[in-house]
């Protein structure tokens, strides 16, 4: 029983899943139940006062759902971790442990714009008012900070074009101001970035993309770094103050490195409700087990298939950070030096109709709004997961009406590139 | 196991990230806990330790002058450590850092000694842990026994804390009342390394 660190696959594949105690079942079961027998009126009250370990419902927590807990917070090297059903739930729950109304978050401008929506709209609603700055000047997050900052926002691979941020520059700024760095970590995967080892000190995934990997179940997950000190100064009353729904309890006395996981599992996912089906929660476990092989695949490939693009003649630009011509090639080699992801985007010299024709005519690359599937997959963002924003957010985060995104996959990369060949010559 | 006299010369302990097994080896081998600071009010975090550590089969005793007369979950308040009138294996200290140094100086009056000084989540006076190492009494501080219990043994694992081990074999279904086995391989260490560094920068900062 030395104390010696596991490899990243061993983690991948056993973190948080043991032989089942009464069955034996090696693979992880799917417990498929709503609720839980309490022993007795005692242990029923401990685990409802967050005394004992253990499970009550499963919109609280479910034994399926916390073996992928424990796999991705292992993985992300954070203390906790609580799935939730859907990347944007993850953000909500996030957020709302942080932000009073009338407080601030800074996010970084370069997002999926389904993000960018949500926190423009749905959160405005909420009075959590989000201010923007440039993940390319450092110097606009240090600006932004006013006392109402609650937290900063980022991702470490940027969508739509696969951008790199420099999360330990930002990191500085967070803890400067006195408030946690949040990091969208779902383009990366823990494979290729681990944001904690760089200052995060929350992660947060769409599971659905590169971890669940099979484009067949959508999840959501936080990570707790267990790295931020939450009692200071009263800034975060859901961590530090005696809470009412719990009889006056202090989550970070009470649950020191791993309180923000256990409030956003008592006081976000228990009464905001976007409980992960435990289904699920195994679908993507069993594609977690692949993750570091698929990825390394999705890497090699992204980066062949953007070689072949920025030779082709019909392609005015490439913006794949693995390409040492990129402006964030830099940043791709200190930050994911196993490969710069497998997301990026590209324009085309014959502008919008270009795109539109090159999208009909891809035979293997299918036409869908999603990222972080085994199959390779293509879209034009301005007229789908950036429609809403205005032309010049649009080109602002990266999105222009030119340009054209591919999430590729890991089938044989020669049969990528003969369709895309085929889809520009013609 | 633990020697009551360890009379080797002790390496100097680390008390910003402890070896699994140096944790997993107290945890194993004490059987008597004394809890300085235990509360009766069951939404404090000592309420919730004594209990929990009560259930895993430890011989638990509170000590709080303040409740002297009463009980605790069936075990009666002694006012203070010289008050217990027979060895304890153990000293879990819930008190505030400034309050920790008296009770480690009554503890060393004790005879025998206890094996163990424990100081709960955010508790840490590096004065006070090496007087006791002195005199061969292990410490651990800034850790809660009920949460390094419950993650050696896995059991933490149901809130979807990462306990940093791993294991292939079939366990029993914890039950009450149950000892579980704490010894699953470990993943590196007590605690994260970024939640470490984290500790270590606040307890260099204060």
């Amino acid at each position: 029983m030395s104390d010696r660190l596991p490899g990243f696959s061993t983690l991948a594949v056993h973190a948080g899943a043991q032989p089942d105690p009464t069955t034996g079942a090696r693979a992880t079961p799917i417990y498929q139940t709503t609720s839980f027998v309490f022993n007795d009126a005692d242990h029923a009250a401990s685990l409802f006062g967050l005394q004992a370990f253990g499970n009550i419902y499963t919109r609280i927590g479910n034994p399926t759902n916390a073996v992928l807990e424990e796999r991705v917070a292992a993985l992300e090297g954070g203390t906790a971790a609580l799935a939730v059903a859907s990347g944007h739930a993850a953000q909500v729950v996030v957020l709302q442990q942080l932000l009073q109304p009338g407080d601030e978050f800074i996010a970084a401008r370069k997002l999926y714009g389904g993000s960018i929506n949500q926190f423009t709209h749905a959160f405005k609603s909420f009075g959590w008012n989000v201010v923007w700055a440039d993940p390319d000047d450092i110097a606009s997050f240090e600006r932004a900070v006013t006392p109402r900052t609650k937290a900063i926002f980022i991702e470490s691979i940027a969508n739509p074009a696969g951008s790199i941020t420099d999360i330990e520059a930002i990191s500085t700024v967070a803890r400067k101001a006195g408030v946690p760095l949040i990091v969208d970590n779902t383009l990366a995967s823990p494979y290729l970035i681990r944001p904690i080892d760089h200052g995060a000190d929350i992660v947060v995934h769409s599971l659905t993309k590169f971890l669940g990997g099979h484009g067949n179940s959508l999840g959501g997950i936080i990570v707790d770094a267990g790295t931020f000190d939450w009692s200071t100064g009263g800034k975060y009353p859901m961590l530090s103050e005696p809470r009412p729904e719990y009889h006056g309890i202090r989550l970070q006395e009470t649950f020191g490195n791993f309180a923000f996981a256990i409030a956003c599992r008592v006081l976000g996912l228990r009464d905001l409700g976007p409980a992960l089906s435990p289904f699920n929660a195994f679908m993507i476990l069993t594609g977690i087990e692949t993750l570091p092989l698929r990825m390394q695949k999705h890497c090699d490939n992204a980066k062949a298939v953007a070689e072949f693009l920025a030779g082709h003649p019909a392609v005015a630009s490439v913006n794949y950070a693995g390409l040492a011509s990129d402006k964030y090639n830099r940043l791709a080699r200190k930050y994911a030096p196993k490969g710069a992801g497998a997301v990026f985007t590209f324009s085309l010299k014959g502008g919008y109709d270009a795109g539109v024709s090159l999208v009909s005519k891809l035979q293997l690359f299918s036409h869908l709004a999603n990222v972080g599937d085994t199959r390779s997959l293509v879209i034009h963002p301005a007229s789908t997961t950036h429609s809403q924003l205005d032309d010049a957010a649009k080109v602002k985060s990266g999105a222009g009406p030119d340009v054209v995104r591919l999430s590729v996959g890991i089938e044989d990369k020669e049969d990528l590139i003969a369709d895309l060949e085929q889809a520009l010559g013609a | 196991m633990i020697a009551r006299n360890d009379t080797k010369k002790r390496q100097e302990m680390n008390h910003d990230a402890y070896p699994d097994n140096y944790i997993r080896g107290i945890l194993n081998s004490v059987k008597s806990i004394a809890m300085v600071g235990a509360s009766p009010v069951n939404v404090r975090p000592s309420y919730f330790a004594f209990k929990y550590l009560a259930q895993r089969g430890y011989d638990m005793i509170p000590v709080n002058p303040g409740h002297v007369g009463k009980e605790l979950l069936g075990k009666p308040f002694v006012a203070s450590l010289s008050d217990i009138g027979r060895p304890v294996d153990m000293i879990d200290i819930f008190r505030n850092s400034s309050h920790i140094m008296p009770v480690v100086e009554e503890a060393l009056t004790l005879d025998p000694l206890p094996m163990v000084i424990w100081m709960q989540l955010g508790g840490r006076d590096d004065a006070a842990a090496l007087k006791a190492e002195s005199v061969g009494i292990k410490v651990v501080m800034n850790r809660c026994p009920k949460i390094e219990y419950g993650r050696l043994s896995s059991e933490i694992s149901w809130m979807g804390v990462n306990s940093r081990t791993l294991s292939s074999k079939r366990q029993p279904a914890p039950t009450q009342g149950m000892r579980l086995s704490l010894n699953r391989m470990s993943v590196g260490g007590g605690d994260t390394a970024a939640s470490d560094r984290a500790a270590k920068n606040k307890t260099e900062q204060s």
